[in-house]
C-alpha cells in the first residue's frame, strides 16, 4: 500500500487559467447589443401607455395628439362630470362587479380542477384539452356564438349572464392551466400525511391544502380578474344594452374627440396597479405572516 | 375498550396494483408488541407496499391484517391506531414545528390551550424546545425527522410505522438518528416497523429482520441469524458479509460432505440437518469474510483448517480496523477476507501476491 502512496506526486500545480476567462475590466460587446435590445423592448411596451398617461394631464386648451397643451387635472374632472363622454361610472361599476364575480368563479372551478387532476384518471388528458380547447376559438366569434345562442335561446343578452359566460370561457382555461402549474409543486404527501393523523377529506383541505396552496390562489385570482377587467372582444356582442368600461371606451373613441379620454385610459391603468398591488401584497403578508411566527418566543 | 396490544400479523397477504403481478405475494408473517421489526429488500420487493398495507393507506389484494387481534383491513389509519413517517417526513410546510406534531390533536377536535400543552410536551421529549416556532424549512434533516417521530407519537399509535427514515440524512447523522430512534422505540414501548433498504441499518436496529425478495419473505428472524446463519445465496449476498460459494457434492463422510472444487483437497463442510445432501448434488456454500485466514503457499495452515483454496490479491482496501482482502478464489464471483489489521500489516500483502485462503471447516455454512 505504501507503494500506492508513493506514485502521488508531491504536490499538484495550481490551475493556471479559469475555463472562461473573464475579459479585463468591461463587459463583451454582446451585452451591449442585448442591453439595447432589450432597452427598445421596454420603449415598445411602455411607450405607447405613457403618451396615453402624459397626455391626460393637459389643460383646457388639450388636443388629442402632441405637443402637450398646459398641465392640470381638467380631463379628469370632465371624465366624471360631462354626461357627453359616456357612463363612465356605470361602466366602471359593471366592469368591477362583473370582474369580482368571474374571479371567485375562476378561483373555486380552477380549484377544484386542479384537485380533480392530482390522480390520472381514464380519458384525463381528453378532458383537459377540452377544457382548455376554447382557448383556440377567436374571442369576437366565441362572442358572436354566445350571443346567437342566448337569442335562439330567448334569452336577453346583459353582462352578468351572457358576458359573464363568454368571459369565464376565457379566464376558466387560463385559470385551470395556472392552477395546475401551482398544484404540481404541492407534495402529495402532505395529504396522505394529514389522513394517517386522522384528518377528514375537508379538514385535509382546508387544514393543509388551501393554506399551502393560498399565494397560488392568489395568482389565478389575479388573472381572472385582469383578463375579465380589461376583456372586449368577448363581452362586445354578449354584453346586452349596457357596456363595460372597455367597450364604453371602444364606443368612446368613435365620438369624444377630447383628452378625457386619455383621462380614462389613465384611472383605469391606475385601478389595475391597484388590484395587481393587493394581490402581491397579500401574497406577501401571507409569507411574512408565516416568517413571523418562526420568531414568536425568541 | 381500548386495545394497547401492537402485535401484527400478516395472513397471507398479496397485493396487486394491475391484476397480473403480485407486488406483495403471500406474506405471512408474526411480529411480537414492542418489537423493532425492519423490513429489507432492493427496490420494488414490495416491502414498503406491505408497510402502507399495515398503515392503511393501501388495501390488500388478499390476506388478512390482524393488529392486536383485530382485523384492520378497510380501516382509516386512525381506526387502525397506526401512525406513519414518511419517507420525506412530509412535515406541513406551513405549519411550525409545534402546529405540526399538534395537527393530529387539532384534526380531532382538541382546544387550543390543549393541543399545544400536549404537543409542547412531546416536543420536549424529542429536544426541540429551542425550535418550537420554526417553520420546517428552517431545521436540519435530524430535526426534521424528530419533528415527524413527534407527529406520529402524539396519538399514541400502538404501531409506528417508518418508511426509510434516515433515507434522507448524510451519513454520520444517520448513525446518530438510528439511535435516537431505538431510544425513542423504548421510551414509547410500541411495535415499530421500518422499511430500509440498507443492512447494516436493519441488523442494528431490529429484534426481528424480514429480508425481502420480489414480494415474497426470504428469512424473517433475529438480527444475528440473519446475518451469520443465512437460509440462502439470496440472503446471504444482500445481508453481506459472507462468500458464497457452490460446487458439487464429491463425498458424504458422517459429519461433514466435500464439494468439489479447484483445490486439489476440494472444501470440506460440516452437515447439517437440514439440506439432505447426496452424491452430485449442485450446493452453495457460505463462509464469513472474516472467518476467512490468508496465509502464503508452503505455510502450515492454522488448526481446524482443512481447506485451503490458491488465490491471487486483486485489490486491499484498508478499513480501519480491518483490512478488506479481494480476491480471484472463485471465477465469476467475488470472494473477499476481512483481516483484522495488526494480522495484515505482521506481513501484509500486496496486489498479486498468492495467498491461500482458509478458514475452520466448522464455519462453512451450508446453503438451500
Amino acid at each position: 500500500m505504501s507503494a500506492v502512496l508513493a506514485d502521488m506526486p508531491e504536490t499538484i500545480a495550481p490551475a493556471t487559467s479559469k475555463a472562461i476567462a473573464p475579459s479585463k475590466g468591461g463587459r463583451p460587446w454582446t451585452f451591449y447589443v442585448l442591453a439595447t435590445l432589450f432597452a427598445a423592448y421596454v420603449l415598445a411596451l411602455y411607450g405607447p401607455m405613457f403618451c396615453i398617461y402624459i397626455l391626460s394631464f393637459q389643460d383646457i386648451r388639450g388636443g388629442l395628439v402632441f405637443p402637450m397643451k398646459g398641465q392640470s387635472l381638467h380631463w379628469f374632472v370632465d371624465l366624471f362630470t360631462q354626461v357627453r363622454t359616456g357612463d363612465v361610472k356605470g361602466s366602471f361599476d359593471r366592469s368591477i362587479k362583473l370582474a369580482a364575480i368571474v374571479t371567485v368563479i375562476t378561483v373555486v372551478v380552477s380549484f377544484l380542477a386542479g384537485l380533480g387532476f392530482r390522480r390520472r384518471f381514464r380519458g384525463d388528458t381528453v378532458v383537459f384539452y377540452v377544457m382548455i380547447g376554447s382557448l383556440v376559438a377567436p374571442g369576437l366569434v366565441l362572442g358572436l356564438g354566445t350571443g346567437l345562442l342566448f337569442q335562439a335561446l330567448g334569452l336577453n343578452a346583459s353582462w352578468y349572464t351572457s358576458a359573464l359566460g363568454a368571459q369565464l370561457s376565457w379566464t376558466l382555461p387560463f385559470g385551470v392551466l395556472v392552477m395546475f402549474a401551482v398544484m404540481s409543486r404541492f407534495n402529495h404527501v402532505w395529504e396522505e400525511a394529514a389522513y394517517d393523523l386522522g384528518a377528514s377529506r375537508w379538514q385535509s383541505i382546508r387544514l393543509v391544502m388551501i393554506p399551502v396552496l393560498a399565494p397560488g390562489l392568489v395568482a389565478v385570482a389575479l388573472f381572472g380578474f385582469t383578463l375579465s377587467y380589461d376583456e372586449f372582444a368577448r363581452s362586445l356582442q354578449t354584453a346586452g344594452s349596457l357596456n363595460t368600461l372597455p367597450l364604453e371606451i371602444w364606443s368612446m373613441t368613435l365620438n369624444v374627440t377630447s383628452p378625457s379620454l386619455y383621462a380614462l385610459g389613465t384611472v383605469t391603468t391606475i385601478v389595475s396597479f391597484l388590484v395587481i398591488g393587493a394581490s402581491l401584497g397579500t401574497i406577501v403578508l401571507i409569507q411574512k405572516k408565516r416568517g413571523s411566527r418562526t420568531k414568536g418566543q425568541e | 375498550m381500548k386495545n394497547d396490544r401492537g402485535d401484527i400479523e400478516l395472513a397471507g397477504v398479496c397485493k396487486s396494483f394491475d391484476g397480473v403481478t403480485n407486488v406483495v405475494d403471500g406474506v405471512n408473517l408474526k411480529i411480537a408488541d414492542g418489537a423493532y421489526c425492519c423490513f429489507i429488500g432492493p427496490s420494488g420487493c414490495g416491502k414498503t407496499t406491505i408497510l402502507r398495507m399495515i398503515a392503511g393507506h393501501e388495501d390488500p389484494t388478499a390476506g388478512e391484517i390482524v393488529i392486536g387481534g383485530q382485523n384492520v383491513v378497510g380501516l382509516a389509519p386512525v381506526q387502525r391506531r397506526t401512525a406513519m413517517m414518511f419517507q420525506s417526513y412530509a412535515l406541513f410546510p406551513h405549519l411550525t414545528v409545534r402546529e405540526n406534531i399538534a395537527f393530529a390533536l387539532r384534526v380531532r377536535g382538541m382546544s387550543k390551550a390543549d393541543r399545544l400543552r400536549s404537543a409542547d410536551a412531546m416536543i420536549e421529549k424529542v429536544r426541540l424546545t429551542q425550535f418550537a416556532d420554526r417553520l420546517p424549512a428552517q431545521l436540519s434533516g435530524g430535526q426534521q425527522q424528530r419533528v415527524a417521530l413527534a407527529r406520529a407519537a402524539i396519538t399514541e399509535p400502538r404501531v409506528l410505522l417508518l418508511d426509510e427514515p434516515l433515507s434522507a440524512l448524510d451519513e454520520q447523522l444517520r448513525v446518530q438518528m438510528r439511535q435516537e430512534l431505538r431510544r425513542m422505540q423504548q421510551e414509547l414501548g410500541i411495535t415499530f416497523i421500518h422499511v430500509t433498504h440498507t443492512q447494516l441499518e436493519a441488523i442494528a436496529l431490529a429484534d426481528l429482520v424480514v429480508v425481502m425478495e420480489q414480494g415474497r419473505i426470504k428469512q424473517a428472524g433475529p438480527a444475528r441469524d440473519v446475518y451469520a446463519h443465512p437460509h440462502d445465496r439470496y440472503v446471504a449476498e444482500f445481508m453481506g458479509g459472507q462468500n458464497v460459494l457452490s460446487g458439487r457434492v464429491e463425498k458424504v463422510n458422517g459429519a461433514s460432505f466435500t464439494l468439489a472444487q479447484a483445490a486439489p483437497s476440494g472444501i470440506e463442510v460440516p452437515l447439517q440437518a437440514r439440506p439432505t445432501v447426496s452424491i452430485g448434488d449442485k450446493v452453495d456454500i457460505a463462509v464469513r469474510r472474516d472467518d476467512v485466514a490468508l496465509v502464503r503457499p508452503g505455510k502450515e495452515l492454522p488448526l481446524g483448517c482443512t481447506t485451503s483454496l490458491p488465490s491471487r490479491v486483486l485489490a486491499i482496501e484498508y478499513q480501519g480496523y480491518f483490512v478488506k482482502v479481494m480476491l480471484d478464489t472463485v471465477p465469476d464471483d467475488e470472494f473477499v477476507a476481512y483481516v483484522p489489521e495488526k494480522t495484515f500489516f505482521a506481513d501484509p500483502f500486496t496486489v498479486g501476491d498468492v495467498v491461500m485462503a482458509t478458514w475452520a471447516t466448522g464455519s462453512a455454512l451450508p446453503l438451500a
